[in-house]
């Protein structure tokens, strides 16, 4: 009995530090980003760090403004939102709602493969068929452009989207459909006036994931964006708060390097301010 | 009294499985039809064929027909929306819609394109008052349903089942889910909702069909056995096996 016991501690002892190394990792990662991205801010300026539109990392007199990789990073996700969440939503409610099982399943399949792909994947097909194809249809020099991000950024939300609709979606008890059925609606005002409204909150945070997806995306964009730090327009070469980061890290030092951390630190708050926002949603769900 | 609904010869298989065999039975208007009998007999199936439920099911095949003024209702002309605003159907559980308590009455007639804020009002307060909830709820009707009480919540299911004029109104086991109190108040509600509607309830208590229906139908292993009078079924059944189920032999 009494072994029983200390064993069960022994269990209980080595989850909590498993746990434990979670938390603790993500409190590194924090603590080390605010110190290393403090120092830059104090000494640009926050208000010419965050609202500054040059970034000349590399000239002789350089200058740190990111608000190009900001609103390139906001642009960009609402984009992705703006395509990829109708085409998310409908094809959730069909897969939920209406597919047939078979087509369901191989439907299903797809989207989990589609999760599945690797960014740089995304990148590369978007690099060699999309980039092209933008250039000529609009007839631009290059096609690699905010637009081609997030076209690319669209298509990688949707299976968040997609999957977290349809949990939310299924959940919804069949009682409500049954009772709209009843009073004679048609099977897709059900679905539109009963299921929808039923799963509202789990359809917002299947959005709220996407924006977090489409922010923190770094690889697939700097593939097809150009990467030139100008002020977001659609046709235009652009670069994300990603991509700064990873495009000049490699090569930075003293201040640069240190605001490279700045706009970490930045993107990180974007995160968390998401990631608020999917729980509130969450929890919301839940009651 | 003219009969409303007529099943002929109908059978229903769930797969391989049959749940109804030989149904034959007629159903008068303006009264309460109690379809009584043990889990599995059949009823609810038989309940839930008379406004196309069980289209639903996927794997349902059914034979026969079933005919609603005088129109086999599983005829392919029948439009099933049109005929399910006719048959209204309260369901077991009550299932008010996570909306408020004016927006779960408004529905069905929304559904229906009527978008008058002053129609739908009158057909809210109407459909409240008839179902007797009115007074419970008149101050709170932007409140959510899901914050009233059970057999307040039956009500409004009931209400809202009224709120689109049906013809009539499938009761299945209305009250099995409701304390006594709510269960003797759908009661009295459903022989005053009998002046207007015709109402066929399944429940799977004898007494409720005594007190209340004016005919009842015994059913055993998906067969109709008996039906007739529910004085008449309950003092001198015909057959030995509604005796026997009556008398608490079996079920």
């Amino acid at each position: 009995m009494k072994k029983n016991i200390m064993i069960e501690r022994a269990i209980h002892g080595v989850f909590l530090i498993l746990g434990l190394l979670t938390v603790g990792c993500v409190l590194l990662i924090t603590i080390y980003l605010v110190i290393s991205g403090i120092p830059a801010i104090t000494e640009i300026g926050l208000f010419n760090f965050l609202f500054g539109t040059e970034w000349a990392s590399t000239a002789a007199e350089p200058s740190y403004g990111i608000l190009p990789f900001i609103l390139t990073s906001v642009y960009g996700t609402a984009g992705a939102i703006l395509i990829g969440v109708p085409i998310g939503f409908f094809a959730a409610v069909y897969l939920s709602k209406l597919a047939n099982p078979k087509v369901k399943a191989f439907m299903e399949g797809a989207v989990s493969l589609l999760a599945g792909i690797p960014s740089v994947v995304y990148g590369l097909v978007g690099m060699l068929v999309l980039v092209p194809a933008v250039r000529e249809i609009f007839d631009i020099p290059d096609g690699a452009s905010l637009f081609s991000a997030i076209i690319v950024l669209a298509i990688m939300i949707l299976p968040s989207i997609i999957k977290v609709s349809m949990t939310a979606l299924e959940a919804v008890p069949k009682e409500y459909e049954d009772a709209s059925l009843a009073l004679g609606a048609t099977p897709v005002e059900t679905y539109f006036k009963v299921s929808v409204p039923a799963a509202k909150s789990g359809i917002a945070a299947a959005v709220v994931l996407g924006v977090g997806r489409a922010i923190g995306e770094a690889m697939a964009v700097m593939m097809v964006s150009g990467n030139v730090p100008n002020m977001p327009s659609l046709f235009q070469s652009v670069r994300f708060l990603t991509t700064a980061v990873a495009s000049e890290m490699s090569y930075s030092s003293g201040l640069q390097q240190q605001a490279l951390f700045s706009i970490a630190l930045v993107l990180f708050l974007f995160i968390m301010l998401i990631n608020a926002t999917l729980n509130f949603f969450l929890k919301k769900e839940k009651d | 009294m003219s009969d409303i609904m007529t099943a002929k010869d109908l059978n229903l298989w769930y797969d391989q499985t049959q749940a109804l065999k030989n149904v034959n039975i007629t159903i008068p208007e303006k009264s309460i039809t109690a379809f009584i009998g043990p889990s599995g007999c059949g009823k609810s199936t038989f309940l839930k064929t008379l406004n196309r439920m069980n289209d639903l099911i996927p794997t349902v095949k059914i034979t026969g027909e079933v005919c609603y003024n005088g129109q086999n209702i599983y005829d392919s002309s029948v439009d099933v929306n049109e005929l399910r605003r006719e048959i209204g159907m309260v369901f077991q559980k009550p299932n008010p819609f996570p909306m408020s308590i004016y927006d779960n009455i408004a529905y069905g007639p929304r559904t229906h394109g009527i978008k008058s804020k002053v129609k739908l009002d009158e057909i809210v307060e109407q459909s409240l008052r008839d179902a007797a909830i009115w007074d419970e709820v008149k101050d709170r009707l932007k409140k959510n349903a899901l914050g009233m009480s059970g057999g307040q919540q039956q009500r409004l299911c009931i209400a809202r089942a009224l709120a689109v004029k049906p013809k009539i109104l499938l009761m299945d086991e209305p009250t099995s889910a409701l304390d006594p109190i709510s269960t003797s108040r759908i009661e009295e509600l459903a022989i005053e909702l009998k002046k207007s509607y015709t109402i066929v309830i399944v429940t799977h208590n004898m007494q409720q069909a005594v007190r209340i229906s004016d005919n009842t139908a015994f059913f055993l292993l998906g067969e109709l056995i008996e039906y007739g009078e529910t004085e008449k079924l309950f003092s001198q059944p015909v057959d030995k096996r509604t005796e026997d189920y009556i008398t608490g032999r079996f079920g």
